[in-house]
């Protein structure tokens, strides 16, 4: 196989990858924004929490690395139920300053809460052989993690779709993302389903956090410092489209992972210029109402 | 509290000591990060601080010492300049110690030559910091200790004929990355490729830079990167990739490996090379001595590293200059001219001040990464240098020269 | 008037009510210009604290700076309602007029350093404002975020020129007016950032009290309307975003010149959220509330630092949660329910 086509292939399979975590993390951000117009920045805090859950079971516990990251991702969708409840719920009908505000303390009582409980030191978790090592293919070797975040991935985008587009819940929330009035008005109740999808998006960003560990490994400060990359990706994706969230998701992880590796001079400059780019010709991204 | 503690037994001194006129409390204003992405490099640095004091505070009575601790914020250099302005204005401290990075102490610089307060360095690394204060003396590095002294031992004992170079995309980055190349090309070697790594603020996904790297077939791959939570992320990518496998050596400065970090890393790091002045596993007295105290005052899983040796020796020449001076702290520049000179041997090896630079002389330890007998991950020591000054003033290069 | 003239075919008895209406208006939008005595509060609380913490006005003149960064962003979200997430754009470029002008170009005058600044945020306001403005909401945001990081990015591209995240160091500035000193304890930086802050505060306050301000807030209220009505909203957004940010700049270039210093993270996403904060913390579209939540957020986050350097943080966020719940306009807020409770029962009295 020539040169370029090997470098191709491996930039798509990285990129692949880092789309994964992405399309994991936002998702549930892109249909809370889109479902309730809900600012949360505390989704970050979410996925971190998740991801100091994985720590203490994998360590403290010794529960394998993979019933981990599903025991996590339950455990803060229980959670956040609890925050939704009692505190966004308040909300809904203030302006998104005050969402901003609330969701930034959130986070920041987050990070200290962390740094208190595992203190400031990056954190990582022991991997099972399986997911250990890399898997040959003869012209190149791939990291055998980062397959099976890709297949977590996918498994996930099937599953979600199925949800989204076949099930009566699924076609509940579109309805509801489309025009809540309308929604309201045939009897469907928009403030559960609100509940049903902010919890399930908060476990997807803590699988998301869990996940993460191995890439960038975890501190207190996870919280906020991946907030910006989500955020860009809910607005390229357009708001509360699954659709949008996968495609931002995957324009941003392959471009990105292209820039590191050919150009990595321009250091982060790619991924905000793409956020311009298709912001200006799409102001509501790529597939968010006008 | 611990500082509290410390506050009152040094008031208690004063009162009891009948020979109040000599016996001075002498407060030490410490700037270190305690929040942000790099809360943990200040912590290092904070229980070392905390340690020496708690057992050798007897070792300069009748004087005593109080800690007064800001958090150092981020690295703007904004924040550090105000809380170290008003340490000196508001709680009139006598000295100050600490200061993560580099911007801080850049930015607190025309403070202290203002106000004529000793300013110690414990971790700060760009190499043209003392030049900025005749009040500044250094106990930790300049990024030139490791890189230049690197650059020839990679080519002669490693065997790297080729290198390539990646490094977190800011100051530190960069003059690691020049002063080992300047090392490495004078020794016969040939870089071939050199990389940023984007910002020191996020972690990146190291992986596609890496795969570059591993495409263009160097020898080995010196790298870079602050050792906050950056340095698991280099391992597990490199391990990831099968570089190794691949016959691409990871070398680096001791920041790839810090002690704190190390036992987290895996197999991935056996095999890695750095170049630095500090590890738990060093050989020698002090170090024993260091490391046994650390773990009976902090419990057996934390773990010092160069960060906190650097904080140890920060306190410790500052309470050995305090004896020479006999506690006469009050005049800034007699006591900084009571520290040049200052030498000891300690748990990084032999140390001592540059009089005419005011930066740290020390012993720089070529280490390789290896599974101990115990099953722990740990060092082997495969080289030794001797008494290395920072080579960026020595040859006055940029604004080294100034 | 009105009312001695007899009632003719020509002016309908309704004109009456409708003229008189129109002067109670006139008279209401008058009074609301005049100085009310409160408005001297703050301002004598600044001057206050120069006397009774003269040991802290490094920490005072920092806050000042903030103040005033709030204030600029308080014209563009609190007045016309655009919510952006790149303020720290031009507080950055301000930053950069005065360093790289000193460090370079030997432009060591600090006041004329200023009007440098406003003119060189103002014309990059400009030139982004024109572009972005056509967008609203979340698109909005990512697009003003996006401009300040990526000049942040050419910032550390060209790191040669501007020293990176390393900055601009050892910047020394002419003594102010060719007088004052910078002293150690902050005391010129102090008066200096005050009489800054109190010069556009007033012109500040002159623009949203003018024809053009209530045209302003009328965008904000409903764009639509505004629209009908045939009043240039594009162009009264692009003004008002090119002011908002050429006073950024002179806060950036405030911040400069009090720290001798400046690096490439003033242009950080944290700079622009930490604004926002501060403000919708005092209170949006008051003025008044820039300057409450700036110093109400800073002296906490200095005292909650002071009190645990490392979990701070856990303070700070406590408190902007518990301000959403219970403070909902904002700190100024309280007060105004405190003043209208106290003028209320003053009127039951009377």
């Amino acid at each position: 196989m020539p040169q370029f086509a090997i470098i191709g292939v491996s930039i798509l399979f990285d990129g692949l990858a880092y789309a994964m975590f992405l399309f994991i993390t936002s998702v549930g951000l892109s249909v809370t924004m889109g479902l309730m117009g809900f600012v949360n920045l505390a989704h970050g805090a979410f996925a971190m929490a998740g991801g100091y859950i994985v720590v203490a079971l994998t360590r403290n516990l010794g529960i394998g690395f993979v019933p981990s990251l599903f025991i996590a991702a339950v455990l803060v969708g229980l959670i956040s139920v609890v925050f939704e409840r009692g505190l966004y719920r308040r909300l809904y009908k203030s302006t998104d300053l005050e969402q901003v505000l609330l969701t930034i303390g959130l986070a920041f009582m987050a990070i200290a809460t962390a740094t208190y409980f595992f203190g400031p030191i990056p954190k990582s978790v022991p991997l099972p052989t399986w997911l250990q090592g890399d898997i040959n293919l003869g012209f190149r070797a791939f990291p055998t993690y980062r397959a099976f975040l890709i297949i977590v991935g996918l498994v996930l985008i099937s599953v979600l779709w199925y949800g989204f587009e076949k099930t009566n819940i699924g076609a509940k929330i579109r309805a509801a993302v489309d025009n809540r009035r309308m929604a309201e008005s045939v009897g469907i109740n928009v403030d559960l389903l609100f509940t049903l999808t902010f919890a399930l998006g908060s476990a997807l960003a803590a699988l998301g956090g869990g996940l993460a560990i191995q890439l960038f490994g975890l501190s207190p400060s996870f919280a906020v410092l991946y907030l910006v990359l989500f955020l860009i990706v809910v607005a390229v994706g357009g708001l509360g489209s699954l659709k949008g969230t996968l495609l931002a998701a995957l324009v941003i992880g392959v471009i990105d992972t292209a820039g590191k590796y050919l150009y990595a001079e321009a250091g982060g400059f790619f991924i905000y210029a793409i956020t311009v780019i298709v912001l200006l010709i799409k102001p509501a991204g790529f597939y968010g109402r006008e | 509290m611990r500082l509290n503690k410390w506050a009152g037994a040094a008031a208690l001194a004063l009162l009891v000591g009948g020979t109040a006129a000599q016996a001075e409390n002498i407060k030490i204003g410490v700037v270190l990060a305690f929040s942000g992405a790099n809360a943990d490099l200040g912590q290092q640095i904070d229980k070392a601080f905390d340690l020496y004091v708690k057992l050798h505070a007897k070792d300069i009575a009748p004087h005593t010492v109080t800690l007064v601790k800001r958090d150092e914020g981020p690295p703007t250099g904004a924040n550090a300049k105000t809380v170290t302005t008003e340490l000196i204005t508001n709680d009139k401290v006598n000295l100050l110690a600490g200061f993560v990075f580099s911007p801080s102490a850049i930015a607190v610089a025309p403070v202290v030559s203002q106000a004529k307060i000793p300013m110690i360095v414990s971790n700060a690394g760009t190499a043209w910091i003392t030049n900025l204060s005749p009040y500044i003396a250094r106990l930790s590095f300049s990024m030139w200790h490791h890189g230049h002294t690197m650059g020839p031992f990679a080519f002669d004992k490693i065997g790297c004929k080729t290198a390539a170079l990646a490094y977190t995309d800011f100051p530190p980055g960069k003059d690691s990355t020049d002063a080992f190349k300047a090392g490495f090309e004078k020794a016969g070697g040939k870089i071939t490729d050199s990389i940023p790594l984007g910002s020191a603020v996020q972690v990146p996904d190291f992986t596609p830079f890496f795969q570059r790297i591993k495409d263009s077939k160097p020898d080995c791959m010196y790298v870079f990167i602050p050792s906050g939570a950056h340095a698991t992320g280099v391992t597990k990518a490199y391990g990831e990739l099968g570089m190794r496998k691949a016959g691409i050596k990871l070398i680096g400065p001791l920041d790839l490996i810090p002690d704190n970090k190390l036992q987290d890393m895996g197999d991935a790091a056996i095999g890695t090379v750095v170049m630095g002045n500090y590890s738990v596993d060093l050989e020698n007295a002090e170090n024993k001595a260091f490391v046994e105290a650390w773990h009976k005052e902090y419990g057996k899983d934390s773990y010092p590293d160069f960060m906190s040796a650097a904080g140890w020796d920060t306190m410790r020449a500052i309470f050995d200059t305090i004896k020479k001076v006999n506690g006469n702290v009050t005049d800034g520049a007699k006591f900084v001219d009571a520290m040049k000179g200052w030498s000891a041997k300690s748990p990084r090896g032999d140390v001592s001040i540059d009089p005419n630079t005011r930066d740290i002389v020390q012993d720089e330890h070529a280490m390789e990464v290896i599974r101990k007998a115990d099953g722990k991950l740990g060092i082997k020591v495969l080289g030794t240098t001797k008494a290395v000054k920072d080579e960026c003033k020595e040859q006055k290069i940029g604004r080294c020269g100034s | 008037m009105a009312v001695n003239n007899p009632p003719t075919a020509v002016t309908p008895p309704r004109d009456t009510a409708a003229i008189a209406l129109r002067e109670r208006a006139a008279e209401y939008l008058v009074r609301r210009h005049r100085f009310r005595w409160p408005e001297a509060l703050p301002w004598i609380a600044c001057i206050a604290v120069f006397f009774l913490f003269p040991d802290r006005l490094t920490f005072g003149s920092q806050v000042l700076v903030m103040v005033l960064f709030a204030l600029s962003l308080d014209l563009i979200l609190g007045y016309a309602g655009i919510v952006t997430l790149g303020h720290a754009a031009f507080f950055g470029l301000g930053a950069y007029t005065v360093g790289l002008g000193a460090a370079k170009l030997g432009w060591t005058e600090p006041v004329s350093g200023l009007f440098a600044a406003f003119f060189v945020a103002s014309l990059g306001g400009f030139l982004s404002g024109y572009f972005l403005l056509r967008y609203r909401g979340l698109t909005l945001l990512m697009l003003t975020l996006a401009t300040a990081i990526m000049l942040q990015e050419a910032g550390n591209l060209r790191s040669d020129l501007t020293g990176g995240y390393d900055g601009v160091p050892g910047l020394v500035f002419d003594p102010l007016l060719g007088r004052f000193e910078y002293d150690l304890y902050g005391h010129t930086n102090y008066i200096y950032a005050l009489v800054v802050l109190a010069v556009v505060f007033f012109f500040v306050r002159r623009i949203v009290y003018s024809p053009f301000g209530q045209a302003l807030t009328g965008i904000r209220e409903n764009v639509r309307r505004m629209h009908a009505i045939g009043s240039p909203v594009h162009w009264r957004l692009v003004t008002v975003y090119t002011i908002a940010a050429g006073i950024a700049g002179i806060a950036g270039a405030l911040f400069t010149q009090t720290n001798a210093y400046v690096t490439l993270t003033v242009f950080e996403f944290e700079n622009s959220a930490k604004v926002m904060v501060m403000l919708i913390l005092g209170g949006t579209g008051r003025l008044y509330g820039a300057f409450l939540g700036a110093a109400v957020y800073m002296i906490m986050e200095d005292y909650f630092s002071k009190l645990s350097p490392t979990f701070w943080q856990f303070g700070i966020g406590l408190l902007l949660v518990l301000a959403v719940l219970f403070a909902r306009r904002g700190v100024l807020g309280v007060f105004e329910q405190v003043g209208d409770y106290f003028a209320k029962k003053k009127g039951t009295k009377s």
